[in-house]
């Protein structure tokens, strides 16, 4: 592609830049050469007898292999969350449940480093955000859930409620660790027993979480973890004795489950994908908008389900606003995920990054613009620089369809109707940002945006006190906070 | 000499209701409702796909307006549908036993019609607040989360209590800000038109409630089946129905609601889950100021 001439001020950075390497030690993890399924209160040898490897995406080596568990496993898992349930979870007063979930937030905090090297080992996210964010979150979202348990009669006004029995719960590979919290968390304070499978190229922080439990005592079969991929996956959703099918992942793969139990009792929630639009107008503090953007897009590596990855700007600072991103780009360090200065880590898998490099192709076939910060990226592993997307059509498929990677596509507008209408247009619904300095733009704004959670002057923040989950086909049910809850109970 | 003959009737045409209007079925075609006496009560309007079309277009149309309205206005609006369907009780109790009801059956479903809307008329501008919440959230931010209408809602009425299980499907609906596509009773429609003239005359805005007639075998797979709407609602026990539904709904993620055991003659057929059922909660964030000094407290 041809380079164009730049209008605007460079920032050279090649002076102060070059931080040397502050790895993590990979000795503070331990992780087993190999992983069995964890049904019943023990690690079982898979009736498959089959095991698949999970790598370190940075490195594509190797780190342990994990037990592929088929229909016969799936029976066993399902058996014994029945027999936990019916036995002893629903039956167990509800301050004793609350002491095991308690438990399990405090053995999370404890072991909160080990946890964060393997995460960011199997997953390939930087260190820093496994670090400080997917760990302790998921420990704050089992000490938060585990107060509810005693509480659930002040839950629902002039109501009670009651479990549903046992919930299958398949989870993605972005947030491994933290997804099987905002899963079994809340499941378990209301009195449901749990079978979890983790995303086949992340099981292992949920096979350390299963040896947590274990730990923690939690009565046998309360909670189950299964490993496998889609076809375990299946096996679970179409179960006869699960009563709740608690889903994180694709759109494509939500309405394939929502027609699945179709003809069942089964209740679901699903949180599907999304494609967020992250609005700067003119009167925004324009430097924060731009970490915002960051943020928005580059968390994670791009592999958020609420990730800000369309960005509107109104016009009048548009050339501007897109300046000062590619100079803060240009900061942003891609590589080791264990180094605590890396921003961007690896791509998940060798799937993913195929999927990106096919919508970075798509983009510049529809005519859109590339921009690609200049940094060196590691020859091994899986790698994508932070990429921009300018010149870009509301139709164009990388403005309408979820890319899961760190791309971001930056369209302008002039007017709030227009702004409104085109970040509306979309089939998702699952969160916004809006960046102004006034605050009855910021209402008007938030109330219009057809999304479940909406960033304003900020983006990207979670909290277990706080509800998520999305409008449209980005799936329907809340988690988090007191509105998560409903997603495991009858109300009666 | 005139005088002495018996007074021609007129008799009511029965016609759909979209946007505000009453047009007669594009389709131009019709069914004969009857009753247990097998006695012709009026020609209906066999609602076709297109009639179901036009009615989410008006659906949608009407949505921004009705859902930003003020919470009070709405309980405003609601109360006077219960004016006007008060100040017409006759006619409803009237087509009730025509339908085969008693006198006092009917006497008691209309009744319980009115006392429905005057209480989701009050519920208007309340269960906001009682599903609200503001998030104590670990960081500095101000994070708050509410109900919003869920948008355009695709419903099907119960065969059984016409007026009463109309009336208590479409109150929490529209209550909750949402607009909606009802199709009537296919056994039992005549009450459900004359409800959708109660409706135009109480300043409901056109196309927030569109009511069909026809039958449920035929419509009921567009219901679930469009892509501009987010709910469908379906109140009978068939499962093969709810199976339909609930598969093609899937393919654009409908919330599908369906209230085939509620009894809604029962206290318990109103309530603000009711409401809940076609909300959605959003959470919206915002970063609070955090300058350092001001640690005494005030």
């Amino acid at each position: 592609m041809a380079t164009k001439k730049s209008n605007t001020i460079k920032l050279k950075f090649d002076s102060a830049r070059n931080l040397a390497p502050a790895p993590e030690s990979k000795s503070a993890a331990k992780i087993d050469p190999r992983y069995d399924l964890f049904i019943n209160g023990k690690f079982e040898k898979p009736l498959s007898k089959k095991y698949f490897g999970t790598i370190n995406p940075a490195t594509e080596e190797k780190l342990s292999e994990v037990a592929e568990a088929n229909q016969a496993d799936v029976n066993r898992a399902v058996k014994a969350a029945r027999a936990a349930y019916d036995n002893v979870w629903k039956k167990m007063p509800a301050k004793e449940r609350a002491k095991y979930i308690y438990r399990i937030a405090r053995m999370i905090q404890e072991r909160a480093r080990e946890f964060a090297i393997i995460e960011s080992l199997d997953g390939g996210k930087p260190i820093r955000e496994s670090r400080d964010f997917d760990v302790p979150t998921a420990a704050n979202h089992f000490f938060y859930y585990a107060g509810w348990a005693d509480k659930l009669e002040y839950a629902f006004p002039n109501r009670t409620t009651q479990p549903l029995g046992v919930a299958g719960q398949i989870i993605p590979w972005n947030f491994p660790l933290l997804m099987a919290a905002w899963k079994i968390a809340p499941a378990l304070a209301t009195g449901n027993t749990v079978v979890l499978k983790p995303a086949e190229t992340t099981p292992l922080t949920a096979l350390k979480l299963a040896e947590i439990i274990q730990e923690a005592d939690l009565p046998p079969g309360v909670v189950n973890i299964i490993t496998g991929a889609g076809a375990t996956g299946a096996a679970i959703v179409n179960h006869p004795d699960i009563n709740k099918i608690a889903f994180t992942g694709s759109t494509d793969v939500g309405k394939i489950i929502q027609r699945a139990i179709a003809g069942t009792n089964k209740k679901a929630t699903l949180e599907l994908g999304g494609k967020a639009a992250n609005i700067i107008f003119d009167d925004a503090p324009l430097d924060q908008a731009v970490e915002g953007v960051i943020n928005g897009i580059f968390f994670n590596q791009g592999h958020v389900c609420c990730a800000g990855s369309r960005l509107y700007v109104q016009e009048s600072v548009f050339k501007e606003v897109v300046r000062k991103l590619k100079d803060r780009m240009e900061t942003m360090i891609v590589g080791d995920p264990l180094d605590k200065n890396t921003d961007i880590g690896a791509i998940n898998s060798r799937q993913q990054l195929e999927t990106i490099n096919k919508y970075l192709k798509i983009g510049q076939q529809e005519g859109a613009e590339m921009y690609q910060s200049s940094c060196s990226i590691p020859r091994k592993g899986f790698f994508c620089r932070p990429t921009i997307f300018t010149n870009v059509a509301q139709s164009n498929r990388i403005a309408q369809e979820e890319i899961f990677g760190p791309v971001l596509a930056i369209q302008s507008f002039r007017t709030d109707d227009e702004v409104i209408e085109k970040a509306n247009n979309t089939p998702f619904g699952l969160s916004a940002g809006v960046w102004t300095d006034k605050g009855s733009k910021i209402f008007n704004m938030t109330t219009k945006l057809r999304a479940g959670v909406v960033w304003a002057n900020t983006f990207n923040k979670f909290d277990p006190t706080s509800p998520f989950g999305g409008y449209k086909e980005s799936g329907y049910g809340r988690e988090g906070g007191l509105h998560g809850l409903a997603a495991y109970v009858n109300i009666v | 000499m005139a005088t002495t003959e018996k007074r021609l009737e007129i008799l009511k045409t029965y016609k759909i209701y979209i946007g505000g209007q009453f047009p007669r079925t594009e389709s131009g075609r019709y069914y004969v409702a009857t009753n247990n006496k097998n006695e012709k009560l009026a020609n209906v309007c066999l609602g076709s796909r297109k009639d179901f079309r036009d009615a989410v277009g008006a659906a949608r149309n009407a949505f921004g307006g009705w859902s930003g309205r003020a919470a009070f206005n709405r309980g405003q609006i609601l109360y006077r549908a219960a004016e006007m369907l008060e100040g017409r009780k006759a006619q409803f109790i009237d087509e009730l036993m025509k339908q085969d009801a008693t006198k006092l059956q009917a006497e008691k479903e209309v009744n319980l019609a009115i006392d429905r809307l005057i209480y989701y008329s009050g519920w208007c501008d309340k269960f906001q607040q009682l599903y609200s919440s503001v998030n104590p959230v670990a960081s500095p931010h101000f994070n708050f989360s509410v109900p919003e209408p869920t948008g355009v809602v695709a419903a099907i009425a119960p065969q059984n209590d016409s007026l009463l299980g109309l009336v208590s499907l479409i109150a929490p609906i529209i209550a909750g800000g949402n607009t909606c596509i009802v199709l009537a009773s296919n056994a039992k429609p005549l009450c459900a038109v004359t409800f959708a003239e109660v409706l135009n005359s109480s300043d409901l805005p056109g196309g927030v409630v569109n009511i069909l007639t026809g039958k449920v075998a035929e419509l009921a797979p567009y219901f679930a089946d469009h892509m501009d709407v987010n709910a469908t609602a379906y109140c009978e026990a068939d499962a093969a129905t709810q199976q339909m539904i609930k598969e093609r709904s899937a393919l654009n993620v409908k919330r599908i609601v369906l209230y085939d055991k509620v009894k809604w003659l029962a206290d318990e057929a109103q309530s603000p889950y009711f409401i809940m059922d076609f909300q959605e909660i959003k959470t919206t964030w915002h970063p609070i100021e955090n300058i350092g000094g001001a640690k005494a407290g005030y």
